[in-house]
């Protein structure tokens, strides 16, 4: 089976969901929540059973599209973060009954409910073919297609005015970045003659390019997927539009999003990365390495002073995003070392990415739960969690620990492979941020484990959080997961190489 | 599964089963028992094993998780990890005994357990690890347990302060530690964690192939890292506070077990492996180290609070370890060993009788504490001098033979005249002086003298049953020890040997 076919049928799974919405008097909106996550995990489960193309093949389709182990691990992401934001769409959907009434002041409705459970199939189905762009202008029409879906879903909630700013400021911000992202795919262009990403290689490698030209295309790219990574200094969108949007959606721009973010990103730095021709490389890498110092300090300092959980996750989010980019940094030599089978950048940023969506998702759907039974993001709202929901809290405080990057977690190996890389490099100033970077998180990720273990529940917030069975099922297969990734780091990495 | 694997997962898995609904209590004592058993059957295996092997070997068993570098499971024993692996469990017994039963706790009982249980099996995944990795890893399973327990159980107004500070502290601590093992593993060639695999990449016929100024900034880094875990002066200010506000199991296994992993560390990997950097910065140490014994030896004095003395003693006593590490010969070495195991037992046995005597009289401050309480305590009072003496380095206990051993090793390799280690170990012997001051006037000060009225009518009574087991534990470990030392040297001696020996 072909790659692309996964992608047809996550498309198609989205206009069947549309169509039954429209034409099918459902009772409980829900059911369409579970349609899309079984049509998902079908497509999941299909993902194994993908043949890459024969080597003789040479429709030109394929210098699109990629089907190597990278695009489709990428696609799992996509893949299994959809799955699980769907299903804390049916725990959140309380709040879009509430602010999507068709009256202003109105009862809540479920007549929203449908396309809220409809766009991420959609979404989901635009970043796997992210994961598979090499082409110029299949990265820009996949990289546009994720975006105007998540325009949408950012502002779902249209009677909340926080909702609203977010979508409206992810819209500009994400609209100049479109600009900056065009334009430098034209420059590179100009400079190369050619729009495929190994051909554009192969030009640089000549030697034969203005090499002022090709930086300055470099740099417009970066400024652009450096706003979809949330890079700094390019950030500044990211703690409100995460703070604004519905609380899946947020999940679902935190790890899924960037996770395409940076599988482009990468594909398109390897050009200039390891350009074995002039001083590109290395402008290249210094470059990325500045921008990931300033990325682990902005995200790992603003952080500590945070209040709202939400908005800390917004600036982890940035964090993390700064640890990837080091390892991006460190990239070039450590290319040289993969190929006597060592980690390539690819496993380090793969495995950290994979390792991210565990943790994040887990983080992600105790804050929609305690939202909706709580009405409240702020650390506060946590207080207690320990004695009053056991089992949230100790969710909450895997998570807590895995992103913190304590040892035995699916986090703190991607945190190691990172340290590893830039030691590797002797990038010792990088090494510095990177240390300060990880200290810090010891302290906002442990602030919340503070205040739900050390201190009383607020006055009211004494009733247990219900669970549902499947919410409770997919939060212990992910504790599983993060601990066994922690011991047993092959697990991902097998599936990235 | 193995037996080592067996050993180290058991205290995770019953924290596992106390947190799904597991009788707290009766979950983590017999899996700290089942632990000893299965310990001592390793001890009796072990036997009088003196295969001369530089790295653990001993029922080894791996599990390789990932190829390339070679990163495994790896578990395997020998004679200085055994002793650790001794001191762990004989503490985690006495530490999960010392617990407040499950219903004078306030809040939940079973954080408490399956905190003494993470700590554990962190410990002892550490000195079991044959692997870089995992050794590093293991030891930081009792941060978080720490932190939450501190926190959440501790005494006195500025518990959550010491909670954070520990946590930060030690994190920081930890990241300068990991940078610096993973520059040692690079130097080493970056294609394995194994450490029989480390030590066979320095150990070539032309000598160690690491150049001189890798070795000295990288064990510079390790010196730093595994000394704030061990609170090497001028790094010690998390500690003194944290153990006198944890929960008594919490400062029992933390002063008394975990803080061994640093110098573990260095005996089993930053010295043999980087001997040139080792010699560059021996001034640097000796001289931290006797900040360790006179300077908080003084600063030990001054305390007004038994338990933050406590706190301070067990980092004075952190000095004579690394005496007993810089001299460098087996004699200072086997001695460091086994002061790693006395100091262990004896401050864990300390911890555990101040906590019984803060849950009686509420304050541990020295100037609220009228004196003469062993007239109304007796068996409290009678212990807490056997712990005393033991600390203080009485003869009969496991702490003599130790600090001998250290102070023989200072003069093992003495040339024409007095070098700088030895004068360290002559000012050095002048710390024995000053803990026997701080540690009799306490005990003066507590348990002697007239008993005030007050006291006499006071409601509380003499050590229960209950806490006397743990503490009769410790102290016969310690006087076993103590009057047959050759019972754990048998085993040290031959591993220190062939370290010392190592690269030379």
């Amino acid at each position: 089976m072909p790659a692309y076919t996964l992608e047809i049928i996550v498309f198609a799974l989205g206009l069947a969901m549309l169509l039954v919405e429209a034409f099918v008097k459902l009772e409980d909106k829900r059911s369409l929540a579970w349609l899309g996550m079984l049509g998902l995990l079908v497509a999941f489960g299909l993902l194994f059973k993908v043949e890459p193309h024969a080597a003789d093949d040479t429709n030109p389709f394929w210098l699109f599209y990629s089907d190597d182990r990278t695009s489709l691990f990428y696609k799992g992401i996509a893949l299994l973060t959809t799955i699980v934001v769907l299903l804390m769409a049916v725990d959140y959907r309380g709040l879009v009954e509430r602010f999507t009434a068709p009256a202003e002041q109105g009862a809540p409705s479920q007549a929203g409910l449908g396309e809220f459970f409809t766009l991420p199939v959609f979404a989901c189905g635009a970043l796997m073919c992210m994961a598979s762009a090499q082409h110029l202008v299949s990265i820009f029409v996949s990289l546009e297609a994720v975006t105007i879906t998540f325009y949408v879903m950012v502002a779902y909630l249209r009677r909340n005015v926080g909702s609203l700013e977010a979508g409206v400021k992810y819209l500009i911000l994400g609209a100049l970045s479109t600009g900056f992202l065009v334009y430098g795919f034209a420059w590179l262009y100009g400079v190369t003659g050619s729009m495929e990403l190994a051909k554009i290689a192969e030009v640089l490698n000549s030697g034969e390019v203005n090499e002022t030209a090709a930086l300055f295309s470099f740099a417009l790219i970066l400024v652009a997927l450096g706003f979809k990574v949330g890079a700094a200094p390019f950030q500044l969108w990211i703690p409100d539009v995460y703070q604004g949007a519905p609380t899946p959606i947020t999940a679902f721009l935190s790890v899924a999003s960037k996770a395409a973010g940076f599988v482009v990103l990468l594909r398109v730095s390897k050009v200039f990365l390891e350009s074995t021709a002039g001083d590109l490389s290395a402008h290249a890498a210094t470059a990325f390495a500045v921008i990931a110092g300033l990325t682990l300090l902005y995200g790992n300092l603003t952080a500590i002073a945070q209040t709202n959980f939400k908005r800390l996750l917004a600036y982890s989010s940035i964090a993390h995003a700064g640890f990837l980019l080091a390892a991006i940094a460190a990239a070039p030599t450590a290319t040289e070392a993969g190929e006597e089978g060592g980690l390539t950048v690819f496993h380090v940023v793969g495995f950290y990415l994979g390792a991210y969506l565990l943790m994040t998702l887990l983080a992600f759907m105790v804050v929609a739960l305690v939202r909706v039974h709580r009405d409240s993001e702020e650390i506060e709202a946590y207080r207690g969690l320990g004695k009053t929901s056991p089992f949230l809290a100790l969710v909450l405080l895997v998570s807590m620990a895995s992103l913190a990057g304590v040892p035995l977690t699916a986090g703190f190996f991607g945190k190691f492979f990172v340290f590893q890389l830039v030691i590797q490099q002797h990038q010792w100033w990088l090494l510095a941020f990177v240390v300060i970077g990880a200290a810090a998180g010891f302290y906002y990720y442990l602030k919340v484990a503070a205040a739900m273990y050390w201190q009383e529940p607020k006055d009211g917030d004494t009733a247990a959080i219900p669970v549902s069975g499947a919410t409770r099922t997919v939060m212990l297969l992910l504790i599983a997961l993060i601990i066994l990734a922690g011991f047993a780091p092959g697990v991902i990495l097998s599936l990235v190489r | 599964m193995t037996l080592l694997e067996f050993i180290v997962f058991l205290p995770l898995l019953a924290a596992l089963a106390i947190l799904i609904g597991a009788p707290a209590r009766y979950t983590a004592l017999s899996a700290a028992i089942l632990n000893v058993i299965a310990v001592l059957l390793v001890a009796i295996r072990f036997g009088e094993n003196t295969l001369e092997t530089l790295t653990p070997s001993f029922m080894a068993s791996s599990r390789e998780l990932l190829a390339s570098p070679k990163l495994s499971l790896a578990f395997a024993v020998d004679g200085l990890s055994l002793v650790l692996v001794l001191l762990t469990v004989i503490v985690t017994v006495a530490a999960v005994l010392a617990s407040p039963a499950e219903g004078r706790i306030k809040g939940s009982p079973k954080l408490y357990y399956v905190s003494s249980l993470f700590i554990s099996a962190g410990a002892l995944g550490a000195f079991l690890s044959t692997d870089l990795f995992f050794f590093y890893a293991f030891h930081e399973l009792a941060l978080i347990p720490t932190f939450l327990m501190i926190g959440i159980f501790g005494s006195g107004e500025n518990r959550k302060r010491t909670a954070w500070t520990i946590t930060l502290y030690l994190g920081v601590g930890s990241l300068i530690l990991l940078a610096g093992l993973l520059a040692l593993f690079f130097q080493c060639g970056g294609q394995s964690f194994a450490f029989s695999d480390l030590y066979e990449s320095v150990n070539t016929t032309e000598g160690n192939p690491i150049p001189g100024d890798a070795q000295n900034s990288t064990f510079l880094l390790l010196l730093i890292g595994f000394g704030i875990l061990i609170s090497l002066f001028p790094f010690h200010s998390w500690a003194p506070p944290a153990y006198a506000q944890a929960p008594t199991p919490i400062s029992m296994l933390h002063a008394g077990v975990l803080k061994k992993f640093g110098l573990y560390g260095l005996i089993r990997v930053a010295m043999p492996l980087l001997p040139e950097g080792a010699a560059h910065w021996q001034t640097l140490l000796l001289v931290l180290l006797l900040g360790n014994i006179i300077v908080i030896g003084l600063v030990t004095i001054a305390q007004r609070r038994l338990d933050t003395m406590l706190g301070y003693s067990s980092v004075m006593h952190m000095g004579y370890v690394f005496l007993g590490i810089a001299s460098g010969n087996a004699i200072g070495w086997s001695g460091a060993a086994l002061l790693m195991f006395a100091h262990g037992i004896s401050i864990a046995l300390l911890f555990a009788l101040a906590g019984s005597l803060r849950d009686r009289i509420g304050s541990l401050e020295f100037d609220a504490i009228r004196g003469g309480l062993a007239k109304k305590a007796p068996a409290l009072g009678l212990l807490f001098g056997f712990a005393a003496f033991a600390s203080v380095g009485l003869p009969g206990f496991a702490n003599f033979a130790s600090e001998v051993l250290v102070f023989f090793g200072g003069f093992k390799d003495m040339g024409d005249g007095l070098g700088a280690l030895q004068i360290a170990t002559i000012v050095a012997l002048w710390g024995v002086v000053i803990s026997a001051v701080y540690m009799l006037r306490a005990y003066r000060n507590v348990f002697k003298g007239p008993l005030a009225d007050a006291d006499a009518n006071a409601s509380w009574s003499d050590l229960t049953v209950l806490e006397k087991t743990p503490v009769l534990l410790l102290l016969v470990a310690l006087m076993v020890v103590g009057f047959m030392p050759n019972l754990l040297l048998m085993w040290v001696t031959p591993v220190m040997e062939s370290l010392t020996l190592f690269g030379r």
